[in-house]
């Protein structure tokens, strides 16, 4: 591995957590489209410092374009606010706009600026090793490094002192309000980080996978887990593993770096949306496909509890009586008898103790709706969990 | 606040209505001439109201009243567009720790990655101010103001495995945790079960024992001579406030929803 891929890698790996720590609070908040918004409408404020400065690694090129990124905000909830048109809509009408005032802009100056759309969209992250910081003649490592390294850690610093702040906000903002943490300056602060987080990235990453970087690794976690430490962590984890396999992906194929990490992390969230444990798309069938059996299970104890007769309870009868197939009552009959429920004597079925003890339970949870009956079943059967 | 940690019984007799009144005259709220709108149409309209120390009131009112509104506007977390309200006196933002509010268990996403015990301890923030971390002594009061709530075996539980009643009482928690002098509460027996509702309810009796004032926006009428000692009718305007073997009458109730109400009030 050369000193460039290295560097590469790193920086791809930064711009990742950069990324995924705000990312993981616009998830929360049901607002992951407002940092495709931001990731748009910043090339115009790109633009302008770009005329001004000639360096798009500038900070004050930076602090422009993430003025947009405010404005953005501010103007889709001023939209918003009218009442007239819904969020999504008036964030379909903000970024569109000023986005294609930057690309008329690029367009217009094309001679003067060294910038294309391509660039913004895709961003040129295999050349950023070629962009040196030299101090004093000293080469100390590429500008993007430098750049998202000291945005990230001001993330880091923030995300540290304000962790408090945002979470209560976040998951309660009326609270927060009564509690003298103003909701509207918790807002506009995290908005501010991310359309930073957004201008810093995007030079190596481009438009497109700013967007990703932000939404997929913190989606990923929120299927995870359920503390908000751990899914910070998670999308983490899912940004930089993007990030890197990403980068070797592109190498492999000798494609796009900014589009073989977003592949990437678009293959990481279908993985987990497959197979996270409690949340995921095949935990959830099986979970159903439990519950299904074991509602037929309480039926079908039910029915046994409530006759005595003989008749009813002979096992090749059941099918008549409660009028299931075969495969179905063999199922229930199965689940019954593993779970000790019932006992079968010379094909006649019977309540065990345990069986009884459970039927009763049942019924009473059903007629009462307490919860505190169910905490014992919830344990063992699936049936019962909220 | 010891005398109500047994306030979680799972007594069915309710407690028949305090006949103590409330305290000497000292006025914990106060709102003047409170005009709130949304979009410029008035929601709450000029409201004049007291509330006494240690009272424990009622806020009731159909659909659109504005009763969450007027708790938002107390707590400065709507901005009125005229009138102003003091807390003991002085304004809001001055008196926070005094004033603990539990907001409609709908307004939250239940969804969010954090167990019981770390919502309770929400409830701590406020005397923390910003940028500082809870601590030991946050999380011991969180866990006392469980066990008040009968919520303690479930403090490691992720907030959506919780039931509706569950819930609630972990919101109720998360105001016990301020130790305030005045609590709202934004219809706290909405969607929870009968032995939540008592729960509740002997919690907000206890609360006043101990001298506290709690204003609950409530939707049951029925229950009100029961469970309130004070109460206040809004529909928009301030129609009526006072003590409920007072004011609660078929008259006001009349006033407030519009229609010739009759409900037979047991006083």
């Amino acid at each position: 591995m050369s000193n460039a891929q290295f560097e590469i890698q790193l920086i791809a790996s930064l711009v990742a957590i950069a990324c995924a720590i705000p990312g993981t609070f616009l998830v929360l908040r049901k607002m992951a489209m407002i940092s495709d918004a931001i990731s748009h409408s910043i090339l115009p404020g790109l633009v302008v410092g770009f005329f001004i400065t000639q360096d798009l690694n500038s900070p004050l090129l930076i602090l422009l374009a993430a003025l947009t990124g405010v404005i953005t905000v501010i103007l889709v909830e001023r939209i918003q606010k009218t009442g007239l048109v819904k969020e999504d809509t008036a964030i379909g009408l903000v970024f569109p706009a000023l986005f294609s005032i930057g690309v008329i802009m690029i367009a217009k100056n094309a001679n003067d600026v060294h910038l294309d759309v391509d660039a913004v969209l895709l961003g040129e992250l295999a050349f950023a090793p070629f962009d040196r910081l030299t101090i004093g003649g000293t080469d100390i490592g590429p500008k993007s490094l430098w750049v998202i390294g000291i945005i990230l850690l001001t993330t880091i610093a923030l995300l540290i002192a304000f962790f408090k702040e945002l979470k209560v906000s976040t998951f309660d903002a009326g609270l927060s309000a009564s509690l003298g943490f103003s909701p509207v300056v918790i807002h506009y602060g995290l908005m501010t980080m991310a359309s930073i987080t957004t201008v810093g990235a995007f030079d190596a990453v481009g438009a497109i996978l700013v967007v990703a970087l932000m939404i997929a690794p913190a989606a990923c976690a929120y299927l995870l887990t359920t503390d908000l430490k751990k899914m910070l962590g998670l999308a983490i984890f899912f940004g930089v593993f993007g990030a890197i396999s990403g980068y070797w992906v592109a190498h492999w194929l000798d494609a796009s770096i900014a589009g073989s990490i977003a592949t990437m992390l678009g293959v990481v969230f279908f993985l987990v949306y497959l197979f996270a444990p409690s949340k995921g798309l095949i935990a959830v069938m099986y979970r159903e496909k439990r519950q299904r059996i074991e509602v037929l299970l309480l039926t079908f104890l039910l029915h046994l509890k409530n006759h005595s007769e003989v008749e009813e309870r002979h096992v090749n009868h059941l099918n008549e009586h409660i009028n299931w197939q075969k495969v179905k009552s063999k199922t229930v009959l199965d689940l019954a008898l593993k779970n000790n429920m019932i006992l079968i004597n010379n094909k006649i079925v019977s309540l065990t103790e345990k069986g009884d003890e459970f039927t009763s339970q049942a019924i009473d949870y059903i007629i009462t709706n307490e919860d505190a009956q169910i905490e014992d079943m919830k344990k063992h059967f699936f049936l019962f969990r909220g | 606040m010891d005398n109500i940690k047994n306030a979680h019984s799972k007594e069915k007799t309710p407690v028949s209505p305090s006949t103590d009144m409330a305290g000497a005259g000292v006025i914990a709220v106060k709102v003047d001439d409170l005009t709130v709108a949304y979009n410029y149409k008035p929601v709450l309209w000029d409201i004049d109201l007291e509330i006494p120390e240690g009272v424990l009131m009622a806020i009731v009112g159909p659909n659109g009243a504005g009763k969450s509104t007027l708790i938002k506007a107390i707590l400065g977390i709507l901005k009125p567009i005229a009138g102003s309200v003091t807390i003991y006196g002085k304004p809001y933002h001055k008196q926070r720790s005094h004033v603990a509010y539990v907001p409609q268990k709908g307004s939250v996403d239940w969804d969010f990655p954090t167990v019981a015990l770390d919502v309770v301890m929400m409830g701590t923030y406020g005397s923390l101010g910003w940028i500082k971390r809870p601590g030991v002594k946050e999380k011991k009061a969180a866990l006392e103001a469980l066990e008040k709530v009968g919520m303690l075996p479930f403090k490691d539980r992720q907030i959506s495995q919780l039931s509706g009643g569950q819930q609630q009482r972990i919101f109720l928690a998360r105001a016990l945790v301020q130790d305030a002098s005045i609590y709202f509460m934004d219809e706290p027996f909405q969607g929870v079960d009968a032995t939540t509702e008592i729960a509740i309810i002997n919690i907000l009796k206890e609360l006043r024992k101990a001298g506290k004032t709690v204003v609950v926006v409530h939707h049951d009428l029925q229950t009100v001579p029961e469970y309130f000692d004070w109460v206040t009718f809004l529909n928009v305007k301030k129609i009526a406030t006072g003590p409920v073997k007072d004011i609660f009458n078929d008259d006001n109730l009349t006033k407030t929803y519009g229609i010739n109400y009759k409900v037979s009030v047991q006083k």
